[in-house]
């Protein structure tokens, strides 16, 4: 098996599973905490398929869609905490 | 060689995030599946990434923006990691029924956010700063 078989055939579905088993956890979370993270989690993977699809098809540009990616992550996972700590002492 | 190599690293990578996404789905607690998820999913991301930057070697820019896309993950994630933990620590959120111990109950004062080193001086602060809410010049 050649390695652009393998990206195609093992490693881009092992990826796409654990999205859709962290988007179960972002659908059905019990409280808002868990939807944070897992949103978080779903980004962070993203930047795993990008990484995967810019080597499958030999386009190296695509790294910078991963590096917003992953800055957006952390900017959003940082407000999402800041606001609800603040929203229980109004 | 460099095949397998990059075969090895990808499905480590690959596999590290499936447990990590499984992880996720399958722990009976908030802090567990945090704390599941911050370090499976960086070592997942930054192995796919070292797999991008020697799969194109002729060209440094990959290796550069690789290299930036780990360092700015392993720094930003505990980041991220700490501060929804502490905002689910202040909202509430339930542990698990096993858990052995908590050590931060009663540590945080309700009032100031502030971390104290004892249970009885933050309950005492917040007595202090509810009895005397105008001379807070302390």
């Amino acid at each position: 098996m050649s390695l652009e078989n393998y990206f195609d055939f093992v490693i881009l579905p092992i990826l796409t599973i654990s999205v859709l088993l962290v988007f179960i956890r972002l659908f059905k979370g019990p409280s808002v905490v868990d939807r944070v993270m897992a949103l978080d989690l779903i980004i962070t993977i993203g930047i795993g398929i990008i990484t995967v699809y810019s080597i499958r098809q030999e386009q190296e540009v695509l790294l910078d869609v991963a590096i917003i990616l992953a800055l957006i992550a952390f900017l959003g996972t940082i407000a999402f905490s800041y606001y609800i700590e603040k929203q229980k002492d109004d | 060689m460099i095949d397998i190599i990059l075969a090895f690293l990808s499905t480590f990578g690959a596999l590290s995030i499936l447990f990590a996404s499984i992880g996720v789905l399958r722990m009976p607690d908030f802090y567990l599946r945090l704390s599941v998820t911050v370090k499976a999913s960086t070592l997942g991301v930054g192995l796919l990434l070292i797999c991008a930057a020697i799969m194109f070697p002729d060209d440094v820019s990959v290796t550069t923006k690789s290299i930036a896309i780990i360092f700015f993950l392993i720094l930003t994630a505990p980041i991220a990691a700490h501060m929804i933990g502490k905002a689910a620590y202040f909202i509430g959120t339930p542990l698990w029924k096993g858990t052995i111990v908590d050590e931060l109950k009663g540590m945080y004062n309700k009032e100031t956010h502030c971390l104290e080193s004892d249970p009885k001086k933050a309950n005492q602060q917040e007595k202090d700063h509810i009895a005397d809410s105008d001379d807070a010049t302390d």
